[in-house]
């Protein structure tokens, strides 16, 4: 689950790490108000879960808290890739002398965490990773012993920073790291980390992402998902414990299993068809959360054809057939669906199906084959 | 025979009566597998399923009173842990963990401390094991195998099936099938278990299943190139999925332009791989 740039940065100021002062609204009035508070010159930020939002004009600097205002106007009716501005930060302006970057993240390939520190700060970050990767530098920590500060100063080192700035340095390093530890964050990350004209270092932007296998134990942070950022269909899948991601085809996908899911969209893709969502059913999925599954794909407006593939193993081929017969009542689609089920009870699944209108597959080549192919028939000529 | 587990295999259940438990124990006995003990703190003193199973409080008495060498976990994922670490203090050898959905840091100090203590574990947000005809460990369903010489090891649960139920309609028999599982952070690895193939006398040919996310088949295709000398047929699911996206597995996600199906496809048949362009395709590419 992402956090929005706002939340993060709530959080990085409760483990020590400073932020600038500012506050978050939805109407330019109130962007008004907080601008005057802060003393005029404020920067005005889009709270949307997507990157590039300065280069898309969704961060703007504000003289005066007229100007900041009627800048806010601006971003609040704006869309950022396809995301509609719901809410602003509205920070005070700081006098920047050098951007840095500092983030932690998941190793997979090592299996620990990383701390990652640039003297490259800012929207290039990944430009700078690809040009000049020396200026990347990272450092694995040890999923038992944890961050040391030993390590900060071996970042602070290896990044050129001034020694004044060290001590301030280390303790936002190991103020990232708590959050991350504590939030059971999968990414933190401060971009950029600047060192004002002043002499202080201050998290200008922030993002977190958090793991969403850990959120039962942060209720507190759950509570933060801003659901207006959600595919509707997402939303619901998501509250029937279904794993759904919506794409751009027409042959809509009802499978059990992540990998045989991904695997159907190949073979669609492979036989000329175009997979319009992924969705895996999970392993032991009830009546219930078949009838909601199929649901979602019916009131997909792309949809032209389904393709259910089941193996069961823990799954049961009757319970999946008894929960496609519900989801058909319920909404009369008349679109054609083809299904393929193998497995634990599958006998007992298609007797139930064969009064039903499909039609059925052998294999799951064959499966993907007829709703490539019914898709071309419905397609005008 | 096979590799991991055999006919010899005593096994420990952890989370025995709950409902995923209980149900799969009954399936691994039903397929013969010598489940010795089942371990649920405080239900020791009880016996399941017919009085077949002792239920034991902690593994540690489990593991002293029956003997039993290899751990299946079904804990609740928040327990899961916990439960991991557990059998490892115990001294239980191979750890087969099936529960899915457990936070990726605590996967990292499990490993870790598994690691120190050098107790091997498969998964989790696994399958299992199967050794046809001799022991099944996990949920695999056994009846869609039968007994041969070709080793399997897939990231997947639902695929592996389809790809085994391919294998026996084709007529093929499997030495051992391992599920190592999706997440971005498990124990055995491809290249493990790929190493354990190569050296087992009893399986001539591998099939390797993998899936976008992660560098494990870059690992799987260096390793295949170097030091293996059976044939390996492989299929990577995930080449239509968009870069970015979560697709189910916690590991399945596309990272930056690392972890693409494509760059899998290509390192793999350039160590020699046969790559399928669909699951059912693979017993073609066996013969």
């Amino acid at each position: 689950m992402k956090l929005h740039e706002y939340q993060s940065k709530q959080i990085f100021a409760q483990h020590g790490i400073p932020i600038p002062h500012g506050r978050v609204a939805a109407i330019a009035d109130e962007v008004r108000a907080i601008a005057e508070e802060l003393g005029g010159k404020v920067v005005v930020k889009s709270q949307v879960l997507v990157g590039g939002r300065g280069k898309a004009g969704g961060i703007r600097l504000a003289k005066t808290p007229e100007d900041a205002a009627g800048l806010a106007a601006k971003i609040l009716g704006m869309e950022i890739k396809g995301l509609p501005v719901r809410k602003v930060l509205v920070d005070e302006a700081v006098n920047i002398a050098t951007e840095i970057y500092l983030g932690i993240t998941n190793d997979r390939t090592s299996r620990c965490p990383v701390m990652i520190a640039s003297s490259e700060g800012g929207v290039d970050i990944e430009e700078v990773a690809r040009t000049d990767p020396k200026k990347i530098v990272r450092k694995r920590i040890d999923a038992l012993l944890g961050w040391r500060d030993y390590q900060g100063r071996d970042l602070a080192s290896a990044i050129e920073l001034p020694r004044e700035h060290w001590r301030s340095f280390m303790s936002i390093a190991r103020g990232l790291y708590e959050t991350y530890i504590e939030c059971d964050a999968t990414l933190a990350e401060i971009n950029p980390l600047v060192i004002t004209k002043e002499g202080h270092l201050l998290a200008l932007d922030g993002k977190m992402v958090i793991d969403d296998n850990a959120l039962y134990r942060h209720p507190e942070i759950a509570e933060m998902r801003d659901i207006d950022e959600e595919e509707p269909e997402e939303r619901q899948a998501r509250k029937f414990g279904l794993s759904y991601v919506k794409l751009d085809g027409d042959i809509g996908c009802l499978v059990n299993g992540a990998g045989l899911a991904m695997a159907t969209m190949d073979v669609i893709k492979l036989h000329g068809g175009e997979p319009a969502n992924f969705l895996d059913i999970g392993g032991g999925a009830s009546a219930e959360k078949v009838r909601e599954a199929l649901s979602i794909i019916l009131l997909d407006s792309n949809v032209k054809v389904v393709l259910i593939n089941i193996f069961g193993g823990i799954t049961r081929c009757d319970e999946v057939a008894r929960g496609i017969l519900e989801a058909l009542k319920k909404h009369k689609a008349k679109l054609p669906i083809v299904v393929r089920l193998v497995g634990t009870n599958d006998e007992e699944g298609r007797k139930l199906l064969a009064k039903a209108d499909m039609m059925t597959a052998k294999s799951l080549a064959e499966a993907a084959q007829m709703a490539a192919e019914l898709v071309k028939e419905k397609a005008p000529a | 025979m096979s590799i991991l587990i055999d006919e010899n295999t005593q096994l420990l259940v952890q989370g025995i009566t709950g409902r995923e438990g209980l149900f799969h124990t009954s399936q691994m006995l039903a397929y013969g597998t010598r489940v010795v003990a089942g371990v649920t703190p405080g239900k020791g003193g009880e016996w399941v399923l017919d009085g077949k199973v002792p239920v034991f409080d902690t593994v540690q008495i489990a593991v002293e009173a029956t003997g039993a060498n290899c751990s299946v976990s079904f804990v609740p994922a928040r327990f899961a842990a916990d439960a991991m670490l557990e059998a490892s203090a115990a001294s239980v050898e191979l750890i087969v963990c099936i529960t899915e959905g457990i936070p990726v840091q605590d996967m990292m100090r499990v490993r870790r401390a598994l690691d120190l203590q050098g107790t091997r574990l498969v998964g989790p947000n696994c399958p299992g094991l199967l050794s046809p005809g001799a022991s099944k460990v996990g949920i695999i369903p056994g009846h869609i195998a039968k007994r041969g010489k070709i080793g399997i090891v897939s990231r997947s649960g639902t695929l592996t099936y389809e790809v085994l139920y391919s294998l026996t309609a084709s007529g093929m028999g499997t030495s051992t099938c391992v599920g190592i599982g999706g997440d971005p952070v498990n124990g055995t690895s491809f290249v493990d278990v790929l190493s354990m193939f190569e050296e087992d006398p009893h399986t001539d040919k591998v099939v390797l299943i993998g899936e976008i996310g992660g560098t494990d088949e870059e690992k799987a295709a260096a390793f295949i190139s170097d030091q293996m000398t059976k044939p390996v047929v492989g299929f990577i699911a995930g080449r239509t999925a968009p870069p970015g996206k979560r697709m189910g597995h916690a590991g399945a996600i596309v990272e930056g332009g690392t972890g693409l199906a494509s760059e899998k496809i290509r390192v793999l048949q350039s160590a020699g791989v046969r790559i399928a362009d669909h699951p059912e395709q693979i017993p073609e590419l066996l013969q």
